[in-house]
């Protein structure tokens, strides 16, 4: 095990104006219409960011790999909780009633 | 060990190696920290069990001429929230996981003894916060809080009670971390991940469970307390929310919770099999990778509690399609312990009639969750005591007995103390027949119809009833016996050796009661794990070492 890494403070700083942007940006898209792609491009800017809090401020990146192994195992637990979850609300108009309202209003993509 | 001994000719253990309220309320040993939750849990038990006591109280009679329907209500959901918050879900990991986890790798504690403390304080606090629910009045939900009732419409002390399992949450994820991190990385030298107890195999996937799961159950009753606090729009419709996604979220985290309560209970049942058939156990690495399986699959099946929600039929059939994989590695584990059973020099100790009692119930209460999980039959049977009938199987038949199991196999490791094995077999008897008689009637009753959290039904009902009220008794009698001759073997019970069964594992090789610290010197370990055999046993070593593992030896 790599005992207690010594980060830099640059990089810290780094990470941090980084972060900033990130907030900046996601301001920033909540004013421009982007369509179905208002959600997704949130998205985005939201795993980077907290891809960036994991890896530096949580030291993933200099951890061991086993380390590496269990946060991503979480995000795929994640994933696997949305996926499944959508499973159900986008195959509920499927030779049933009409799809339910907030479907019909591109809410979720 | 002669500068071990003390003064009145006791040798050192961790029960006498310091005295005082302090030396147990601050304590980082693993060990006494098991035996503070299995004080408290045991009283939760109690609690729960005076309310499940309740119901059957009312249910004898067709008539709601016991309690009100709203008290019923509050009856049935403190004796869930309770049972399954407060007893189910910490019991065997909190309580022999903590004990034994240490001991069966060659660790001196757990990786991180304070977190334990911390996760134990947790417990203790959310379980203050159920219990101050209770008594300024109760909650009326059901266990489960479903989204709107929970969030909008019931007046009892919900926020409350939720908070508690927040809180409680936490105990489990912390007591998760420690024993991945003290499973990977405190193994003595040796010790490689297939010498392993299936003990550890068992509590490593519940911890993986309660790391990945808990978070989210946590998380979704949190939004519960804001919306009915702040009323912000999540469940509920009027503020443009949707109550199905409340039962999405707390099943992603509540169907795996159910093998956080079941696998620690294989774990127990791999390991006392194996000592009272002198035999290895029959396929370790399918019963140690099934419980990994267990662990994963019970992430994919949670839509199976939602046939009749609302949700969409595609979805249904795909968690009803997940649902039968779940039965696989579950039978995977019940012919490996029957083969074990095979040709085995068989001892029926009540720790082995508690796992023969296992095996019968919960292959019961896992085949009929198959009628659950196919759609046509749940339409008929959801939400009747059919379903009370296959959780009780599962969780009181299979989980219960796993935990009386372990708790008598490792009673004299922890106290010292043997129990009185007489009064054990007629407390083995009474739990068995009593549980029967309590839940076979009412699988009858649900197929016939009987919806479950109602305080009244029909006539016809009332002979089932009386039989499983009745079989409530027997149960009850039967834990009321076995707490008492375990209370009364602290005092009274003959001194314990250190291997009264003659079994295998590190655990063993040390005295009963353990040191503060376990070992005197770590163990290096050079033998496969359980070698009851006589040639296994002939390979097995007792080398020991001074020097604990390098870390980066054992990941």
């Amino acid at each position: 095990m790599s005992e207690h890494h010594v980060v830099p403070l640059k990089i810290y700083f780094l990470i941090f104006f980084a972060l900033m942007i990130g907030t900046v940006l996601t301001v920033g898209a909540a004013f421009v219409d982007m369509g179905f792609m208002n959600t997704p491009v949130a998205l985005i800017i939201a795993l980077v960011k907290a891809s960036l809090v994991i890896m530096f401020f949580m030291h993933v990146k200099y951890s061991h790999k086993l380390v590496g192994l269990f946060a991503v195992s979480g995000f795929f637990w994640l994933c696997i909780m949305l996926a499944l979850t959508m499973q159900d609300y986008y195959t509920r108009g499927w030779g049933e009633a009409p799809p339910v309202e907030f479907l019909k209003e591109g809410a979720f993509f | 060990m002669s500068d071990a001994v003390k003064a009145n000719g006791e040798p050192k253990n961790y029960l006498n190696d310091t005295y005082g309220i302090k030396s147990w309320l601050l304590t980082l040993d693993h060990k006494r920290i098991g035996i503070m939750y299995l004080i408290t849990l045991t009283a939760f038990f109690l609690v729960g069990g005076v309310f499940a006591a309740f119901i059957r109280l009312e249910l004898m009679t067709p008539k709601g001429d016991l309690f009100e329907a709203e008290t019923y209500n509050k009856m049935f959901t403190m004796h869930g929230v309770v049972m399954i918050f407060f007893f189910l879900i910490p019991s065997i990991p909190a309580v022999l996981g903590n004990f034994l986890i240490p001991l069966q790798i060659g660790a001196r504690d757990v990786a991180f003894p304070k977190l334990n403390l911390a996760s134990y304080y947790l417990y203790a606090l959310g379980g203050m916060f159920a219990i101050a629910a209770i008594l300024m009045g109760g909650i009326d939900t059901g266990w489960t809080f479903y989204t709107p009732y929970s969030s909008s419409y019931s007046n009892s002390f919900v926020s409350l009670a939720l908070v508690g399992v927040f809180i409680n949450g936490f105990s489990s994820i912390l007591t998760g971390v420690n024993f991945m991190v003290t499973i990977h990385k405190m193994r003595a030298p040796g010790l490689t991940w297939f010498r392993l107890p299936l003990f550890i195999w068992g509590h490593y996937a519940t911890s993986l469970i309660q790391v990945l799961g808990t978070p989210v159950v946590a998380i979704t009753l949190l939004l519960v307390v804001f919306e009915r606090v702040f009323n912000i729009g999540i469940f509920d419709p009027t503020y443009g929310g949707d109550p199905v996604l409340f039962q999405h979220m707390f099943w992603f985290y509540s169907h795996p919770a159910v093998y956080i309560m079941i696998l620690p209970g294989f774990a127990v049942i791999s390991d006392v099999i194996a000592c009272f058939s002198r035999k290895r156990i029959f396929g370790y690495s399918f019963v140690a990778f099934s419980s990994l399986a267990i662990a994963v699959l019970g992430f994919l099946v949670w839509g199976h509690h939602m046939f009749v929600s609302g949700q969409s039929t595609y979805a249904s059939m795909v968690f009803s399609f997940i649902t039968f994989f779940v039965a696989v590695p579950s039978a995977v584990k019940i012919f490996n312990w029957s083969f074990t059973l095979h040709k085995g020099s068989i001892k029926l100790d009540s720790p082995m009639l508690y796992v023969m009692g296992f095996i019968g119930l919960f292959t019961i209460g896992g085949l009929t969750g198959l009628f659950l999980s196919t759609l046509g039959t749940d339409v008929h049977l959801h939400d009747t005591y059919f379903v009370v009938a296959h959780f009780h199987y599962v969780m009181v038949g299979g989980m219960v007995m796993a935990f009386l199991c372990g708790l008598h196999f490792w009673w004299p490791k922890m106290t010292g103390r043997m129990y009185p094995e007489g009064p054990a077999k007629l407390g083995v008897m009474f739990v068995f027949a009593g549980f029967n008689l309590t839940f076979l009637p009412q699988f009858i009753l649900g197929y016939m119809g009987m919806p479950r959290r109602y305080h009244a039904y029909p006539e016809e009902w009332q002979a089932l009833n009386i039989m499983s009220t009745a079989g409530a008794t027997v149960l009850g009698l039967g834990f009321g016996l076995t707490i008492a001759y375990f209370i009364w073997s602290l005092f009274k019970g003959e001194k314990a050796p250190a291997n009264p069964f003659q079994a295998k594992g590190l655990e063993w090789d040390i005295p009963s009661p353990p040191i503060a610290h376990n070992f005197e010197a770590i163990p290096i370990v050079t033998w496969e794990a359980y070698p009851y055999g006589p040639e296994e046993a002939a390979s097995q070593s007792t080398e020991t070492a001074t020097e604990p593992a390098k870390e980066d030896e054992v990941v």
